[in-house]
Order: C-alpha cells, then structure tokens, then sequence
C-alpha cells in the first residue's frame, strides 16, 4: 500500500505554515517595500514605540521602525540562517556518518573519532570565541557556525543506519559486481538513509532558527541584518518587557515556535513514512475496522 | 575425475581461513574455517561441496569469490596466482571471471533500484559504454537467457514485486551480465519453495552446458547435488574427507562421514535397504560437528566415528587414493578395514559403538 505523506493533517499543517514562511522569506519584503510601503529601516519619529495602528499594523519600536516590516524582513534572515545551517549541518553528517559506518577499520574509527570530538565540544563557548575571533559575523558566518559545530549527533545515527545497510547482501553483491566503495555508499547504502536524512534536515532547520535567535539574543550576531532574533535582542535591550511593549517581542517570537512547530509536524511525517509502526491510523480505516467489528458482534449474537 | 588436456579455471591450492575472534575479556581466539583446501574447477563441469552447517562451506565460496584472503595457500585463476595486493586492475579482472551467487535472493537484490539497474550496473562495470540500444539489447537478452520473458515485464519492477524463484532468476542474469568463466553458487535453491528448486537446477545446468561456465555448487542437500553435479566434494569441520564423481561417492562412500551423510538424506533410490526407524530413531545420537576453534586431534570425525582406532585420535589420516578418481582421508583404507564400511548402516554402528562404552 502506498503511503501519502499529506494523508494525515498534522504534516499538512506542518507544510502550509512551512511554505508560508518561506514565501515570506522570498517574496514578503518586496510586498512590505512595494505595497504597503513600509521599510524596515526607516526611523517614524512621529510614531516612536507605538501600539498596533492603521498606519503601522504591528506597531513600531523604539526607534520608529515597524514591527510588521521588521517580522518580514526578518523571516528572510531566520529562514537563511534555519536553511543554511541546516543544509551545511546535514551535508557533514552525511559526508562524514555514512562513511564512518560503511568502511570498518581505521578509516571508520578516524571518522568516528572525529565525530565524538564534535560531540563533546562544549559548542557555546567555543561559539562565542570564534565570533569573538571573526570580529564581524554576517548571517552566512552564523549559519557556517551553526552548522559546522551542530552535525555530529546526527552523523552519529547515520553511522549506525549506514553501518547496518552496508552488511546486507545486496551491498555485498554489488561489490562482488566490481562496483566502487564511492557507487557503493551513494548508489546502494544512501537511499535506504534518505528518510533519516530527511528527518535530521528538519530537525536541523528547527535547531538552526532556535541557534540564530539564541546567539543573536547572547550578542553574537549581525547588528545590521534583521533577523527574529535580533528582533528580540534589541526588544530585550532596550526593556520591551518591561515597558509592555508586547507588539516589539511577540511576533518573532512566535513566528520561531511557529516554524519550529511545522518543521517538527513535518518530520513526523517523514518519521512515519521511514517507520510504519509509527504512522497514525486513517479515518477510513478506523471506520472499516469498526464496521468489522459491530459486523462480527452481530453475528455473535 | 581429472581431464588434463581441460585446464583449471579456478584453483584454491592448499587454502586455509582462519579467522581470529575475540572473547569478552579480550582473549583472542583462531577459527579454523576452512583448512587445507584444494579444488579445481574446471570449465563445463559441476563440482558440489557438501557438507553440513558450519563445515566450511561458505567459507570456501567466499574465499574463492575472494571476499576474504586465504590465511595460506594459493588461488589461481586460469593458472594464474592470485596477487595478494588489492589493485584495482586485478581485482576486475578477477571479478569479471568469478561471480558468486548469494543464498538468499531475498536480500541479494536492493529493494530501491528496479531490475534493470541491476543488470545495467553490471554491464556498464565490464563492457564500457555502449549505446542505449545495445545496452537495452543486452539487458532483455539476458532477462531471456534466465527465462523472465517476456523481458519488457520485468524490467522496471522492484524486487518486492518478484517472487523468490525471478529474484534468484535476476541475481543470475546480474552475475551472468559480467560473462563469467566461474560461478559460484552459495546454496542458490535453499532459500527457494520446492517447486521452483528444479527449474534452478536446470538453468545451471544449461548454462554449464551451453556457455561452459565452470559452476561451484554447495550445498547440504545431496538430492540435488546428484541431479546437478559431476563431481562431490564432502567436507567436514573445514576440511575436504572426500571426492570422486558423484555416482560412486553417493553409492559407494569410502569416509564414514559420507557415509553419514548420505544415510542422512531420505532418498527412495538408496541402494543400501534401511528402514526410517533405523536411520532416523537415533538421530539425537549421532554427535554433532566439532567445535572449530579447538578442532579434535588426529581425523577431525574421530570423535563421532564408530570405526575410530587409536591412530585416529593422534595423527592426521593420509589420502587414500583409489580408484575411478577418487580419493578419501581416511585410516581405514590404510589399514585395511575399508570393507567395514559397508557392513552396517551408520546408525547402527554409532549406536553398537556407544553401548560397548557404556558397558
């Protein structure tokens, strides 16, 4: 029986919020810019921390600038950082678990070796000396950081997948066909990952956007690039809690659980379709399986 | 047995595998796997290995389709040694002669890539590039040679839309896209429903027939390696005991573990007249094979054998070499005694020899 990733509403859900914010990534700044004729940048002296109006919908901050505008443009940011991040973390993991789990001996040992370093490596510290080092950290620089130092528990349980493909037969009989140990990992043992890849690409593209805005809050960001989280580190600095200016801190804040909501619906998904234990029963057959048994009952009786 | 103006195709020269493992408190054990081995193969013959689990069987095929190195000893391919050193050049020389087919056509097939990926695969390894057309030639010509036709049927489906009988039918088109002089057949009918295991056999048999390929057959199943083979090769706890053709192995063996082995197999042709009860009441009687880290001293069936003298528990049996081809170690023969191999039926004389211990 086939299995339709969209079958259930949770990863429906997951994709149309998902999608959304990544079309606001793309698209949404030039509608601010264009349509509503609102910038990001731009100081309103008349409307100085202002609550929700006509004129600015979400508001403005303390220095003038609309919170609306600011969340859009910041999705671009988020989303850059929460994609790239992933994108490098997973690509690590990769290159570096499934080799470590297909090839015994020392070359999996070096490999997993440098995956436990990697996994020890006390990351925030370390974080914040490099960013310290780099002076100037642009979202690509952040997005770098976060994925070169967040891919080695996901190399780990790819080297453990790999490690159990690579000792079936198959892969034993495409050796014996004279395939090459670099066909043999892409061609035969990959493929069987891609579902686990998935889940940890996702799970990557959470813990990117939760990094970004967690260093940004820390200092450890672009004060020049917007983004969510220095969003709610100039809302922090400048005591928007305490001021109750809500309109400042509410929305990015919420936009990251939001994305971090999807990314997690999503991947339950991919989970259920790489684990068929785990896929959640479908209305239909709920409703077969109790006519069957109402059906059974009366026929008892 | 031994044609010589027919030369070898492969040749495993006094080949040993011992494997070292270790225990939980780190002390090292040697596995000796398969020792002192010596077989040819020759082009358009069938040579079966029997034996039971644990005997070395698969070991041998793996040596020979060279996915372990012999511990010592020589494989030789077309009279040539096999190197030591792993380059690549020799290696596809070597896998483009000997393909090996798996046990389990279930797990030999990659459940994501479809038929024809399989077989193109193999054929873009050792042919080169060819245009489309003559690939797709090729592919359908080779889904026909193992009877999947027609091949336009099979060629997109995924393993899980085969049964086990196709998939096997694939994994031999797969090993025959490399056009082999040696294949090599781990068990290839064990893992198949008893209706299909014949057709197998038969395809084997063609193909050593029509293309003179040089065909390994293992099997712990002397039904079908009499149908099959020309020649047996019995083994046990990794040694060869005996080989000869297979007629006169099965009916007349001269190793009183052939002689087990074949009492052990129901066949209705049997020359030798024994009832069900006899052969099989004792079964639990019989002793089972020796451990292979710390194998028995002197004739490693010593311990099971009802003929064993003293000897046999010291010294290793010499090869006997008799008649018709061929050969068995065995003291008996030295001795003199190899007459008493045809008294009894093994069973009775396993349990004869147990109750005198007891006594």
């Amino acid at each position: 029986m086939k299995y339709s990733l969209f079958g259930n509403g949770k990863v429906t859900f997951g994709v149309v919020v998902l999608g959304f914010f990544v079309l606001l990534a793309l698209v949404g700044p030039w509608i601010t810019g264009s349509v509503l004729g609102l910038d990001a940048r731009t100081n309103d002296i008349s409307a100085i921390s202002a609550p929700p109006s006509a004129e600015h919908p979400l508001g403005t901050t303390q220095f003038g600038q609309d919170v609306l505008a600011q969340v859009i443009e910041g999705a671009r940011g988020s989303m850059f950082v929460g994609f790239l991040g992933a994108i490098i973390g997973t690509a690590i993991s990769v290159l570096i678990g499934v080799p470590a789990g297909y090839f015994g001996g020392t070359t999996g040992n070096l490999l997993n070796f440098l995956t436990n370093l990697f996994l020890v490596m006390p990351v925030l510290p370390l974080i914040f000396v490099i960013a310290g080092y780099l002076q100037g950290t642009g979202l690509v620089m952040i997005a770098f950081i976060i994925g070169v130092f967040g891919w080695a528990g996901g190399a780990r349980t790819l080297r453990a997948q790999a490690m159990s493909v690579s000792n079936r037969d198959f892969v034993q009989a495409m050796r014996m066909l004279g395939e090459s140990n670099t066909r043999l990992i892409f061609s035969e043992v990959l493929p069987h990952l891609y579902g686990w890849i998935a889940s940890m690409f996702l799970g990557g593209l959470i813990g990117a956007v939760m990094a970004e805005a967690g260093l940004a809050f820390l200092g450890v960001s672009d004060s020049s690039a917007i983004s969510w989280g220095t969003m709610i580190q100039a809302a922090q600095q400048q005591s928007a809690v305490l001021r109750g200016l809500w309109w400042w801190f509410v929305p990015p804040g919420l936009c990251i659980a939001l994305v971090g909501t999807a990314a997690a619906l999503i991947n339950f998904g991919v989970d259920e379709l790489a684990n068929p234990k785990l896929r959640s029963v479908s209305r239909r057959v709920v409703k077969r399986t109790a006519a069957h048994r109402i059906a059974v009952a009366s026929e008892g009786a | 047995m031994t044609d010589t103006t027919i030369r070898p195709v492969l040749e495993a020269i006094d080949v040993s595998k011992h494997f070292s493992v270790a225990n939980g408190i780190g002390d090292a054990a040697v596995v000796r796997a398969v020792e002192g081995v010596s077989l040819r193969l020759l082009p358009g013959r069938i040579v079966a290995v029997v034996g039971e689990s644990g005997s070395g069987k698969t070991t041998l095929a793996r040596l020979l389709a060279r996915f372990y190195e012999p511990t010592t000893g020589e494989i030789r391919l077309a009279g040539a040694p096999v190197g030591r050193t792993r380059r690549a050049r020799s290696e596809k020389t070597y896998r483009k002669a000997v393909q090996l087919i798996f046990q389990d056509p279930f797990g030999s097939l990659n459940p994501l890539h479809r038929v024809r990926h399989n077989l193109e695969r193999a054929i873009a390894l050792h042919h080169g590039r060819m245009s489309r057309q003559a690939r797709d030639e090729r592919v359908a010509s080779l889904l026909e040679r193992v009877s999947l036709v027609p091949a336009s049927d099979y060629l997109d489906k995924f393993p899980h839309e085969l049964s086990g009988g196709q998939r096997q039918r694939v994994v031999i088109a797969r090993a025959l896209a490399v056009e082999p002089r040696v294949l090599l057949g781990d068990e290839p009918i064990s893992m198949l429903d008893v209706s299909i295991r014949l057709e197998m056999l038969n395809l084997l048999d063609s193909l050593r027939r029509e293309e003179g390929l040089a065909i390994l057959y293992i099997t712990h199943d002397i039904a079908s390696a009499r149908y099959l083979c020309d020649d047996i090769v019995v083994m046990y706890a990794g040694q060869m005991v005996e080989a000869g053709p297979k007629d006169e192995v099965i009916s007349n063996p001269q190793h009183p573990y052939t002689k087990l082995l074949v009492e052990s197999s129901p066949d209705p042709h049997r020359d030798v007249a024994v009832d069900r009860e006899a052969i099989f009441g004792d079964a639990d009687e019989l002793g089972e094979p020796p451990s292979l880290i710390d194998p028995p001293t002197g004739c490693r069936f010593h311990p099971r054998c009802p003929f064993a003298m003293e000897r046999c528990r010291t010294t290793e049996p010499p090869r006997a070499v008799l008649a018709e081809g061929r050969w068995a170690d065995c003291w008996l023969h030295e001795v003199g005694r190899a007459e008493e191999l045809h008294e009894a039926p093994m069973t009775e004389l396993i349990t004869r020899r147990l109750s005198e211990e007891t006594r």
